[in-house]
């Protein structure tokens, strides 16, 4: 009998946590075969959790909120570009940079965040597919920005950043006076790894303001509206409103997260670099073991480390079982994808088996009653 | 004090109508502080209406507003939202919970009236960023729910309670509010075991010790003279009686529930069927359909006959047709002229030449986006290969727009549907027209058996007798047996030949058509669940 | 009299004309606009008439399966394919296993079509019992299962055992190339196919004929029992399954049609390109499809041939003369940014509709 509750346990953890199990094999398979050295490994998984988690801590905010997976975070990442790219050009180097180009993101961040906001009010019930198309519509928007009117409209002077045809921003835009100035503040070595006690003070102070804001008014109303826009809508709370804030908050948070993560890569590619990341930060995400409408700051780092673990080792592992270093690069991004399919499926069937469910205890029930009358 | 003569309540011959269809008229209601007043009445009769104008709530202003005054505490009120009545000291228990699942019911008894405590950053950027004082929350929630008198877990999570309890929350979610004067509890007991319903009926009593007056909407009706001091009863939008409840006896509310002032003798071609053969036996069926649980019910029906099925909402008369067509879970056995009906399978009852009236219009009846023509012909069409034209040895099965055309014409002109032709979106017809255009849909199926939901729900007075005449005509004239479900008695009485009432999921018991009035009232609340 | 008819028929004029805007959408109109300006403007900035005629009629061509792809799973209710990548995978994995097998010239379109379509009807089917788990949350997921089936075969063609020379990376023997030429098998096979050149303009008659019989094929199938089904089924689904109609096989049916006509039009695009396109090629293909036939008019839940035709008109339209138009006009490559403005913009707009009568 104890058994068989502790069997049923084990197998509810499994169903659970499917997903990070699934990476975690994954990653204890790839990780010999690989044949990276452990510093070498830790070293580096320490630069990308500085560099990519304050990126994905901005994706709790919609979720909690109700409106799932913010594919618009990209929006975010490109006023971050901007705000880089200008500021880049003003010659303003190191930490005032950073500061600078965080500040300057702010307001483009809050006006791409309230037109996501609006247009996904008007999409109520799929508001993750709408966000995803927002992220193209706006990049071409950002092209039509960064490629034509940089430069005529918005002055862009200096030559290492503006195309040689006179308008426009170069494919890459060297941030080299600024790479890594926050990772480095600070840094302290431990056994031959570089820990950027800065960027995780600062990822720190994000979780803080997290954790803090569930407990504020406005937290409660997004956490109610993301349950029942009718029920909080009834008990007087502003649902639009709420949500609009939601995704004005997550956007401004990618924004300066965007700005994190270029610092510490050292150049912006201009056309590109915005396009991945929402991508990639669902994916960590999830991998974390976080679902489309429940996610904490726990899955947050575990999913950064168990998929930029992945990311590392599989071109390397690929090559040493198949002698071809392309099918690890492919199999990354197979995994990243596949992890967003495997969570959105899930998601959908526990919404509909939790539905049927209920069909189902209402029969016996009956049946029971059915049997106590006949009996 | 002034307040021993002026009542809390005061409803002064208030009127509504629904575009010109009038369902208040001069309703005079007084309520003092701390009473309690049981408020029953059929489905339709008004009740519920009469509360949505109290409570201020959306769909009275924007279908014209009402006649009338209300009083409280003597100054005349007027309320545009629901949050003015709270403001006033009104709360209302609707039927359907309003909670947050994955909040605990300290949460959700406080929500979006939580205290706060200000803090530096919302100093800056205004009161939303306060945070939460879940201390006083605490403190908040447990005195609402000392004040109710049944003790549920505050930090329990709504989706792990018993229904029974989310109810509860409900109700402190009320209490909770300090200025409350006045709450309305609109069939609270529907959900609750024997058990939470009397420990439901103690609260009532507590809160009205406490000066809470209650209006205490319910079917069960022994529930009212046990805990109101009177017992309003309303019938097609009038009260029709107002008096104290230990005055008064259940048989007595029934009656008045039901009674007509002008005395109907009911239908007055009554087929004597009881030797006719039986068309369909239904034995020990369940269904479950959500708020209309059919349990255990047995039910022979004779060939040729129109028998009525009645019963209050919520009673499980819905479930029967729902549950046997396949259209909800079901089981049990149901035989068709001697052969077996598979549940659960809707072509395969439409294959045994059943048909089904469907009383979702909007939501099962109709394609609201297609044409009229498509909608009459499609079940035909899908289930008996009609109207379609065969090529290459029948291997394609092409749509006959002509036949098409002409089905929906003949159903048109035959049951004077007003439209500008079969090309015509169904969105666009009356609720009238619609519903006989699902008629046309079903009777173009020509079937032996017919099942007919709620066939005139939302629809005028001319347009219920053309489709209660053409659902007569179709019996009498083609010998099509006609189950019909209502939630009139009366118009039931009118065409039936024998009506069964529904009562708590089960079959209170069946009398012919013109057996009186009263009979049929006394059954509908006999077994209320 | 008279004058009131007239005032009657200046109102209904009015009100028709208020109505066919509201129901056409005003981007949609700013689109066809759009287009019109640009026809009007070719001349005069020189690019020839009937030069710009030839290359939309052209990209049309080699599109328009693909968007008539779009149509069963909008008419059973399965909203905007953007799985659409599933199907080209199968047309892909038909196009290289007809050439592995020595297939040339017009018989390797031939066979290429017929290796193919037991993939789409496996995959499809596949897809479409997966669509029928999650109903709801279509779009989202298919945009996946999308994705993941690109990644996944990308993956497949570096592993699969193709040894044709003129598939396979020359210095490793193994692994397919990005791209491969089909001169030699079946480059424009259709196109070339009673072409019709008079001076600066050709039409590929036999790629536009293969369309209109697709395109017949799925007019025709809508006109029978089971499309009606279909139809009835992406109009109110309970209304279906009232009526007897098994809702479920309908949906699958509606997932393998889209992508068998997925399959098959990659497979014409191809012999009007000129080359097969692997890897990550295949990954943005539903994005085109899905904005061209809302662009002609479709919405979430309702579609038809019509809107194929126009908005695969009007889409490839803008695709092919916005560069060179605008390049001459104004000097600036604006063309990328305005298709991708358009497109995107069109389906934000469609989605954030209220459909009515299905949710």
């Amino acid at each position: 009998m104890n058994n068989k509750s502790f069997g049923k346990k084990v197998l509810g953890f499994v169903q659970d946590n499917t997903v990070p199990l699934m990476f975690i094999v994954i990653c204890a398979i790839c990780i010999p075969l690989s044949g990276f050295s452990a510093s070498y490994l830790i070293n580096e998984i320490v630069t990308r959790m500085g560099r990519n988690i304050f990126l994905i801590l901005c994706l709790l905010i919609p979720i909690m909120a109700g409106m799932g997976l913010n594919f618009g975070m990209t929006l975010g990442a490109m006023a971050g570009e901007i705000a880089l790219i200008l500021v880049s050009d003003w010659q303003i180097w190191g930490i005032p940079g950073v500061v600078l180009a965080m500040i300057l993101s702010i307001p483009i961040s809050v006006l791409l965040g309230y037109f996501c906001g609006k247009i996904l009010n008007m999409a109520k019930g799929r508001e993750m597919i709408t966000s995803y198309i927002i992220s193209y519509f706006m990049n071409g928007i950002y092209q039509l920005i960064v490629l034509y009117m940089m430069g005529p409209i918005i002055p862009i002077k200096h030559s290492s950043i503006k195309l040689p045809r006179g308008y426009g921003v170069r494919n890459t835009v060297s941030l080299l006076n600024m790479r890594q100035c926050l990772d480095n503040l600070l840094a302290v070595r431990v056994g031959g790894v570089k820990i950027p006690v800065l960027t995780f003070l600062i990822i720190g102070v994000l979780c803080i303001f997290i954790i803090w804001f569930r407990r504020t008014k406005l937290g409660q109303d997004m956490r109610a509206v993301g349950q029942d826009m009718n029920v909080a809508r009834d008990a007087g709370i502003k649902v639009e409103r709420t949500r609009i804030i939601s995704m004005i908050m997550s956007t401004v948070l990618a924004g300066f997260g965007m700005v994190i993560y270029l610092q510490n890569m050292g150049n912006i590619a201009t056309y590109s670099s915005h396009s991945q990341i929402g991508m990639f930060c669902i994916a960590a995400l999830l991998v974390g073991g976080a679902s489309v409408d429940r996610a904490s700051i726990g899955n947050v780092f575990l999913g950064v480390i168990l998929f930029h673990t992945m990311f590392i080792v599989a071109p390397k592992a690929g090559a040493a079982i198949t002698g071809d270093s392309m099918i690890g690069e492919y199999f990354r991004v197979f995994a990243s994808y596949g992890v967003v399919t495997i969570s959105l499926i899930m998601y959908e069937t526990k919404k509909r088996k939790n539905k049927s469910l209920v069909g189902q205890q209402l029969a016996q029930a009956q049946k029971e009653e059915e049997a106590q009358n006949n009996g | 004090m002034l307040s021993d003569n002026t009542p809390l309540l005061e409803m002064r011959s208030i009127k509504k109508d629904f575009f010109g269809n009038q369902v208040l008229t001069d309703i005079n209601l007084t309520l003092a502080e701390g009473e309690v007043l049981g408020l029953c009445g059929e489905n339709g009769a008004g009740k519920s209406t009469l509360m949505k104008i109290l409570f201020g709530m959306d769909v009275i202003r924007e279908t014209g507003g009402y006649e009338g005054e209300i009083l409280l505490n003597g100054k005349p009120v007027r309320f545009a939202t629901p949050f003015d009545a709270l403001a006033a000291g009104i709360g209302m228990v609707h039927q359907e919970f309003s909670l947050i699942p994955g909040f605990t019911a300290t949460e959700n008894i406080l929500l979006n009236r939580e205290p706060k405590k200000r803090n530096v950053i919302s100093e800056v950027f205004g009161e939303r960023l306060d945070t939460l004082d879940y201390n006083e929350m605490t403190g908040r929630a447990e005195a609402a729910i000392d004040k109710m008198g049944f003790k549920i877990d505050k930090g329990m999570r709504i989706n792990e309670m018993p229904v029974g309890h989310k109810q509860f929350t409900e109700i402190a979610r009320e209490l909770s509010k300090d200025n409350l004067k006045l709450l309305i509890l609109d069939e609270p007991t529907a959900v609750l075991t024997e058990k939470e319903a009397d420990a439901l009926l103690s609260s009532i009593r507590s809160m009205s010790e406490k000066g809470i007056a209650v209006i205490f909407i319910t079917h069960r009706l022994h529930e009212i003279l046990s805990v109101c001091d009177k017992v309003v009863v309303m019938r097609d939008g009038y009260v029709v009686s107002d008096v104290p409840a230990a005055e008064t006896s259940v048989s007595e509310i029934s009656k008045w529930m039901v009674g007509r002032s002008v005395e109907n003798t009911g239908s007055i071609d009554i087929r004597d069927t009881s030797k006719s053969k039986t068309m369909m036996s239904i034995r020990n069926l369940w269904v479950d359909m959500p708020g209309e649980t059919v349990r255990n019910v047995t039910l022979d029906i004779k060939e040729g006959e129109i028998l009525g099925i009645g019963g209050l909402a919520g009673q499980g008369k819905l479930g029967i047709p729902n549950g046997i067509m396949g259209l909800y879970e079901a089981g049990g056995a149901v035989e068709l002229d001697g052969k077996p009906i598979p549940l659960n399978s809707p072509r395969k009852c439409l294959d045994a030449s059943l048909a089904f009236v469907s009383e979702d219009r909007r939501g099962v009846g109709l394609l609201l986006d297609e044409t009229l023509e498509w909608n009459v012909a499609f079940p035909a069409m899908q289930v008996q290969n009609k109207f379609l034209k065969r090529y290459l040895g029948g291997l394609v099965k092409w749509r006959d727009e002509k036949a098409i055309r002409e089905v929906t014409d003949r159903y048109i002109d035959e049951l004077a549907i007003k439209c500008t032709g079969s090309k015509q979106k169904a969105r666009e017809l009356s609720g009238g027209n619609q519903q006989k255009i699902c008629l046309a849909k079903a009777f173009a199926l020509e079937p032996k058996f017919l099942f007919v939901s709620e066939p005139t729900r939302g629809i005028d007075i001319g347009a219920k007798e053309l489709v209660l005449q053409a659902l007569k005509k179709f019996n009498r004239e083609s010998g099509v047996t006609v189950v019909m479900i209502s939630s009139e008695l009366e118009e039931l009485r009118q065409i039936c030949d024998r009506i069964a009432i529904v009562s708590g999921g089960r079959i209170a018991g069946i009398r012919p058509a013109s057996d009186p009035s009263e009979e049929f009232g006394l059954l509908m609340v006999s077994m209320v669940k | 009299m008279n004058e009131t008819l007239v005032d009657r028929n200046n109102i209904t004029l009015r009100d028709r004309l208020k109505n066919m805007v509201a129901s056409f959408g005003l981007p949609r109109l700013i689109i066809a606009g759009f287009l019109l300006l640009l026809f009007i403007a070719a001349p005069f900035v020189g690019a020839d008439f009937w030069t710009q005629i030839s290359n939309t009629v052209n990209r049309f061509s080699w599109n328009a399966i693909m968007v008539l792809a779009m149509v069963p799973m909008i008419h059973s209710g399965c909203g905007l394919n953007f799985g659409l990548p599933l199907g080209i995978i199968s047309g892909l994995l038909g196009a290289t296993l007809s050439i592995e097998f020595g297939f040339t010239g017009p018989l390797s379109f031939v066979m290429a079509i017929l290796i193919a379509t037991p993939f789409a009807l496996v995959l499809g089917a596949a897809y479409g019992w997966l669509l029928n788990k999650i109903k709801g949350g279509e779009m989202m997921i298919a945009t996946y299962v999308g994705f993941s089936s690109v990644s996944f075969m990308c993956m497949m063609w570096l592993l699969l055992p193709y040894h044709s020379p003129t598939m396979v990376w020359g210095f490793a023997g193994k692994g397919l190339r990005t791209t491969i030429s089909l001169e030699g098998f079946y480059d424009k096979v259709l196109a070339n196919f009673l072409q019709i050149n008079i001076g600066n303009l050709s039409i590929p008659t036999g790629t536009l004929l293969f369309f209109a019989l697709l395109a017949w094929l799925m007019w025709a199938f809508l006109h029978t029992k089971t499309g009606t089904a279909m139809t009835a089924v992406g109009s109110n689904p309970t209304f279906a399954r009232a009526a007897g109609v098994n809702v479920d096989r309908m949906r699958l049916l509606s997932v393998v049609m889209s992508t068998w006509l997925a399959a098959i039009g990659i497979l014409v695009y191809e012999q009007g390109f000129g080359f097969i396109q692997l890897y990550m090629a295949p990954f943005y293909m539903a994005l085109p499809a899905v904005s061209a036939i809302l662009i002609g008019g479709a919405s979430v839940n309702k579609a038809s041939i019509a809107n194929v035709i126009i908005g695969t008109f009007l889409f490839q339209g803008i695709v092919t003369m916005t560069p060179t138009v605008m390049n001459s006009a104004i000097h600036m490559d604006m063309s990328e940014v305005i298709r991708v403005v358009a497109s995107q913009g069109m389906i934000l707009y469609a989605l954030t509709r209220k459909t009515e009568g299905t949710k």
